[in-house]
């Protein structure tokens, strides 16, 4: 690809994909005779029709909120806890066996412990967030630290660091990279759990939103257009979080960018 | 010194019988065959490595560890890729004073040669500037011996060339004791005062080979070719590419 053709196809192929997708979308549902699947511009009016009654913002916003609460608590804990545990052997043998025991249970089986603790408020949702994103950031951060380069481990011993300079300085910068890596995943797997948790747990955010739409009058308009912004908020969380890939202090952990 | 082995409470010998004596601002190369033990024997003399016997000493006082005094230049490039240039050549400086941290990187980065690149990151210079990075920030410290790992193994000719003729010069003005690995010959000749010559693993000192050639070193004087055909010559080879004196005087071509 020559660089002069690179913007125009960096925008111009996606939006072109785009509109093919919502032309066959539209077909599809004509061929089909559904009246109860929309076609693209009857999801389009939906989402005006949120906007309209005001919906839309706030449902936004209590799902972001959720996500942002979860998901800043897992890293608050996550990330602290991943580096010690990569850093003292001692203390990974002994925490490593539960972490992993505890991490491949899925958030959605928690819903009903989350509900038994925290009833149906926001509490709830926050803390099934919480689970689904603070083992892949605990065990980035550990990953991180233990696959990092004995080279300038060595290298910051042979210059005399004391071990809180060592970490500071070396090991917390080396592992930065990955650690990034982790929060990314977390953070996607956030995203999908906010909309599991807000169909069972609350009565608010994007996940309510489809639920009660269906239940209250099969209003699949409205399904779709709060699939539609799961989907565009999921990639907006996404490019946020890739931006911080872009660092000068990490941006040599990451191949070819 | 023994490493252990594949399989539990077996170990592998990788040093035996290894006595030298480095003198105070002398340059020594240490050559033998890849997986020798070489890099083995060097982490040991700076401490990064645990010997299982013997003893390291400098200036008397025992080798326990890694030391300031002592700077390590590796062969997989120690440079941290996080810092800039100019926070990697003042790295070992962190307990000076903001001034005098800024003169010493500043005079070394310009004796490397890497003025205007002081605020660029390792990932946006050469392999040979990254060694470059990697020499000054060990200078900077000042220290009393550099220990250098092939540090121009991943160069490629013409650089590694330039770089050792920096390397004579730099040491020339700062009077360091260097000890230095590598496993080519050429390089060997070209840099040290002394030459160890190690054999096959486990390693021992075949012959020590002093270099009493002047420098700026000429490569095609016959006494350069004379001293690098006996090393070849120690190490079983000759000079000529690809031919190995077997045992038994048959000569093998790859």
């Amino acid at each position: 690809m020559s660089r002069g053709s690179s913007k125009w196809a960096s925008i111009g192929l996606p939006v072109g994909v785009a509109l093919v997708g919502l032309l066959g979308w539209d077909l599809a549902v004509r061929q089909s005779g559904s009246d109860l699947f929309p076609k693209p511009m009857e999801a389009a009016r939906a989402i005006v029709e949120l906007v309209e009654k005001g919906l839309l913002w706030k449902y936004v916003v209590a799902s972001l909120f959720r996500v942002t609460m979860g998901f800043g608590l897992a890293v608050l804990v996550g990330v602290p806890t991943g580096l010690i545990l990569g850093w003292f052997r001692p203390a990974f043998q002994a925490f490593n066996p539960m972490i992993q025991a505890f991490r491949p249970i899925s958030p959605i089986a928690w819903i009903p412990v989350a509900i038994l603790w925290f009833g149906v408020t926001d509490l709830a949702p926050i803390f099934l967030i919480f689970l689904a994103s603070v083992f892949p950031i605990t065990t980035s951060s550990m990953a991180a630290v233990q696959n990092m380069q004995t080279v300038y481990l060595r290298a910051a011993q042979n210059f005399g660091l004391g071990r809180f300079q060592l970490f500071r300085q070396v090991v917390f910068p080396a592992a930065l990279p990955q650690v990034i890596t982790g929060l990314r995943i977390a953070l996607g797997v956030a995203w999908l759990v906010v909309v599991a948790a807000e169909m069972i747990a609350v009565n608010s955010g994007l996940g309510y939103l489809i639920i009660d739409a269906r239940n209250a009058g099969k209003r699949y308009d409205l399904v779709v257009a709060g699939m539609l912004l799961i989907g565009v908020i999921g990639l907006i969380l996404d490019i946020m979080i890739r931006r911080m890939e872009r660092f000068d202090e990490v941006r040599w952990g990451y191949a070819n960018r | 010194m023994t490493f252990p082995g594949k399989r539990a409470g077996e170990t592998v010998p990788v040093l035996e019988n290894v006595s030298l004596t480095v003198n105070r601002g002398e340059f020594v190369c240490i050559v033998g065959p890849s997986g020798c033990g070489k890099s083995t024997l060097l982490n040991i003399i700076a401490g990064f490595l645990k010997e299982t016997s013997g003893t390291v000493a400098v200036e008397g006082a025992r080798v326990t560890g890694p030391n300031p005094r002592r700077i390590f230049v590796f062969q997989e490039n120690g440079v941290f890729p996080w810092l800039t240039v100019e926070q990697n050549i003042g790295f070992g400086l962190f307990d000076k004073p903001v001034n005098i941290r800024r003169d010493t990187v500043r005079h070394y980065t310009a004796m490397v040669g890497l003025d205007g690149f002081e605020k660029s990151y390792p990932r946006e210079l050469s392999g040979g500037m990254r060694q470059r990075v990697e020499i000054a920030r060990a200078l900077a410290t000042n220290p009393d011996i550099i220990y250098m790992d092939e540090p121009f193994g991943a160069l490629d000719f013409i650089t590694r060339l330039k770089m050792r003729s920096d390397l004579v010069n730099i040491w020339q003005s700062e009077k360091k004791t260097v000890l230095f690995v590598t496993h080519d010959i050429e390089e060997s000749v070209h840099l040290a005062d002394r030459v160890l010559v190690m054999s096959k693993r486990p390693a021992t000192i075949k012959e020590i080979v002093p270099v009493d050639l002047p420098r700026p070193r000429d490569m095609d004087s016959p006494g350069y070719i004379q001293t690098r055909d006996r090393i070849f010559h120690t190490m079983g080879m000759t000079a000529k590419i690809g031919e190995t004196h077997v045992a038994g005087g048959r000569t093998l071509v790859v």
